[in-house]
């Protein structure tokens, strides 16, 4: 009981951090039919800001005021969504009419990019950082002899929160109506008065956004920060790609839904069969869903997409 | 016509390609019998007689280990310095040259050559990272130019071949003082495991630990293993915290380790861990912050050894770089020193020459200890064990090979006459500190009269095994069944 409520609780924690960082697979996906491989290194982005942010402020050390969570959350993804939006402007805008191949190239290209200038010695340096410690190491209650962090539940408390955000930016403004309009057909969306430039950038800017927090509550979970081109990143983007097509690429449900599954398969997998092919698994369910379900487990099932 | 004038077009790039790919092939030809002549002699790679006399470095200055390459490089750079200052050596300055491996396996072999074949450097420092020393190292064997490693401790590493050797202590002594550390000293028979399954260093020193803690007595209830790219151990943690384990053996770098020991106190899991040389970074303390407190780690030397060597250089080296020198900086210092000594008493600095200077160092008294080259290349030392106390490493015991330790000693019957007088000079320093005021794990009573023990036990007097000694003097436990295979 014990393991299974504790596998329960590291899968929801776990869960929501793919679920922010597939969302903006997923989103990108939707309106540009192309898989941003420098989604990722926004998330990278995210961590460093929130490590160089708390730094600078002075909250690095335990005992930060309470408001430090929120400034910081607010601006990192203010910065990481300014720079999705730059980066669609500089790197994808001129290749709106290229061959998706061409695009799909420079993506690996600012992901290259991104990795690299990162590491440079007046950005972010060539080293691990640690996490700041903006939240203390509490637990709030303890069930079965699982005690429940306060950690885990800001996490999830936030994930589903921007969750929802999105769900009703998406389905109830106008922004949302555009989006969806454009994911549909972009050529008869600007007959109708969309413009779909503005929605596209807006998108990239909200998926920026979305894995800044992702990067923040990485590094509310985790301590080690690995530099910018560190093979951690490279596997956390992958394994929410993989959520956002489980989940059917395009949806934003789908997308929270295939994280919260990846994250079930690789926790409960590692506790109850063996960690050392905790990845594995993980890769497994891509390969089964492409198999049995190409679309994804809601590409069908919910026809509006995003 | 268009067609013919296409096809005259298509002939003429063709050609250009075929010119092209020629000119480049031929190239890879050239650069490919250079490399035979630099290794079939010393003749391409004769450095010159007058001059400054040119070493090179290679080191993770960046990527993941990036602290042990730069601390590394301190030392050797401090001990360059002091020699110069003495006036070099024969006369000549010593000039360092550092590159880069960015902590990659990969980079290993190509700047070892560009320090040889570029630089034409008479001799090579590093890595620390035993896998980049096994690739540079190679090359360095192939191409005749002796490569001392500060702290590589992979038993591999030095097999590579007569030019490569090491300064510090091997993997399988490292395990075995953990074991000895754990059983005799702390009293602990429950061990679980936790390893990097992708580091040869983290395998092979589970390999190692699991069969000296057995034969000591002790029983590893769970082993369990994670993969450097992923930062969750959650799922390991919770078996290990179920497991009924005392302690936790987590041999990684300082990283992981220190991400794990963040992870391990949320779950409440309050047991000590125990790791090893790959820990010692001050890096360790601004990933864990105070979750690090309590846990223990083994490694080469602790600044706080009262030995005067040791307080020489702690002085020094503050003086020069503004912080205390781990042991990674210690080890680079005492390299550097072990090949300028080498090179006093080399009549040449031709590959062989030099390189069989460095293999008959003896006794050197070194700052990490004194040094003595075994017949294979490595050396017999001593490792200490430190404790995290608040934002210190504190110095908790030292323990030695068998039959070597101070005050009283055996000489090894391999040959390894050196042993003796090496123990003898750090006998009257380095006594078993016990961790007073430690704020230690509930179940780890570090005391004076527990430390005190073990050095009795690891003298000689008790468990003598040591004595049918093995060619590989280092390897404490011959008869255990072969780990060699799986550490790579």
């Amino acid at each position: 009981m014990t393991t299974f409520l504790q596998t329960l609780v590291s899968t929801l924690s776990i869960g929501s951090l793919y679920a922010l960082i597939a969302l903006g697979y997923t989103l990108v996906y939707g309106v540009l039919r192309f898989i941003n491989f420098a989604h990722s290194d926004v998330v990278t982005l995210g961590t460093w800001i929130t490590v160089s942010l708390a730094g600078a402020f002075g909250w690095a050390a335990s005992g930060s005021p309470a408001f430090a969570l929120p400034v910081i959350l607010i601006l990192t993804m203010a910065i990481c969504a300014a720079v999705g939006i730059t980066l669609e402007f500089l790197a994808y805008r001129p290749l709106r009419r290229a061959p998706r191949l061409n695009v799909l190239i420079t993506a690996i290209g600012v992901s290259l990019f991104l990795q690299n200038f990162g590491q440079l010695k007046w950005v972010f340096g060539p080293r691990y950082a640690g996490s700041p410690a903006l939240l203390e190491d509490r637990t709030l209650v303890t069930v079965f002899g699982v005690g429940i962090q306060l950690v885990d539940v800001v996490i999830l408390l936030l994930a589903v929160g921007l969750v929802f955000a999105l769900e009703m930016l998406v389905f109830r403004t106008r922004l949302g109506r555009g989006m969806r309009a454009v994911s549909f057909d972009e050529r008869i969306a600007s007959l109708m008065g969309v413009n779909v430039n503005r929605v596209i950038t807006l998108t990239f800017g909200i998926g920026s956004a979305l894995a800044a927090a992702g990067g923040l509550i990485f590094t509310l979970k985790y301590s080690k920060i690995g530099q910018t081109a560190d093979q951690t990143w490279v596997l956390l983007g992958l394994k929410a790609f993989v959520a956002a097509v489980v989940g059917g690429i395009g949806n934003v449900r789908g997308a929270a839904a295939g994280a919260l599954l990846i994250a079930g398969v690789e926790q409960f997998g590692a506790a109850y069969l063996s960690p050392k092919l905790q990845d594995v698994y993980v890769f497994l369910i891509l390969i089964a869903v492409l198999l049995l379900k190409p679309s994804g487990l809601l590409g069908k099932a919910v026809t509006e997409k995003v | 016509m268009n067609l013919r004038g296409w096809n005259r077009h298509w002939t003429a790039a063709t050609l250009a390609l075929v010119m092209v790919v020629g000119a480049v092939a031929g190239c890879d030809n050239l650069g490919g019998k250079k490399k035979e002549e630099a290794g079939s002699g010393s003749g391409a790679t004769q450095p010159p007689a007058t001059g400054p006399i040119k070493i090179g470095h290679y080191a993770s200055l960046t990527g993941n280990e990036a602290t042990f390459g730069n601390s590394t490089d301190q030392g050797i750079k401090l001990a360059v310095e002091e020699r110069n200052a003495a006036g070099g050596i024969k006369g000549r300055k010593i000039e360092l040259i550092t590159l880069d491996t960015a902590s990659k396996a990969s980079e290993g072999g190509t700047v070892v050559t560009r320090l040889i074949t570029q630089d034409k450097v008479v001799a090579l420092l590093g890595e620390v990272a035993s896998s980049i020393t096994l690739a540079g190292g190679d090359v360095a064997q192939k191409l005749g130019v002796p490569n001392i490693t500060p702290s590589s401790t992979n038993v591999h590493v030095t097999e590579l071949g007569d030019m490569v050797s090491r300064v510090c202590f091997t993997d399988d002594f490292q395990a075995w003082v953990i074991a000895k550390f754990l059983y005799d000293n702390q009293k602990i028979t429950k061990v679980a495991v936790l390893y990097d399954e992708a580091q040869a260093y983290s395998k092979g020193l589970v390999e190692y630990f699991t069969a000296a803690y057995k034969k000591l007595g002790g029983t590893i209830v769970t082993e369990q293993a994670y993969t450097g790219g992923n930062p969750d151990a959650s799922a390991q943690l919770q078996t290990i915290k179920g497991s009924g384990a005392e302690a936790l053996f987590l041999p990684g770098y300082y990283g992981d380790a220190g991400n794990f020991m963040k992870q391990a106190k949320q779950k409440g899991l309050t047991i000590p861990f125990i790791g090893t040389d790959g820990w010692d970074s001050p890096d360790l303390l601004k990933i864990a912050g105070d979750a690090a407190n309590g846990h223990y780690f083994s490694t080469h030397y602790s600044p706080q050894e009262p030995r005067p060597e040791v307080q020489a250089f702690v002085k020094a080296f503050k003086a020069k770089f503004g912080v205390e020198p781990d042991s990674l900086s210690a080890m680079g210092y005492d390299a550097a020193r072990v090949l300028f000594d080498a090179m006093d008493r080399a009549s040449s600095f031709d590959g062989k020459t030099l390189a069989a200077a460095i293999n008959a160092t003896k006794d050197f008294k070194g700052v990490t200890g004194s040094i003595s080259i075994d017949a294979n290349r490595n050396a017999q030392k001593k490792a200490v064990i430190l404790q995290v106390v608040g934002t210190e490493y504190k110095l908790v015991s030292d323990i030695w090979p068998e039959g070597m330790g101070p005050p009283t000693t055996k000489p090894m019957d391999d040959g390894g006459a050196g042993s003796g007088s090496a123990a003898a000079g750090s006998a009257a320093s380095t006594g078993p500190i016990p961790a007073e005021g430690a704020k230690a794990n509930a179940a780890t009573p570090a005391t004076g009269a527990a430390a005190t023990k073990i050095e009795a036990a690891v003298r000689g007097d008790v468990d003598l095994k040591g004595t049918k000694a093995p060619p590989k003097a280092m390897k404490p436990d011959d008869d255990k069944s072969d780990p060699e295979d799986g550490s790579e």
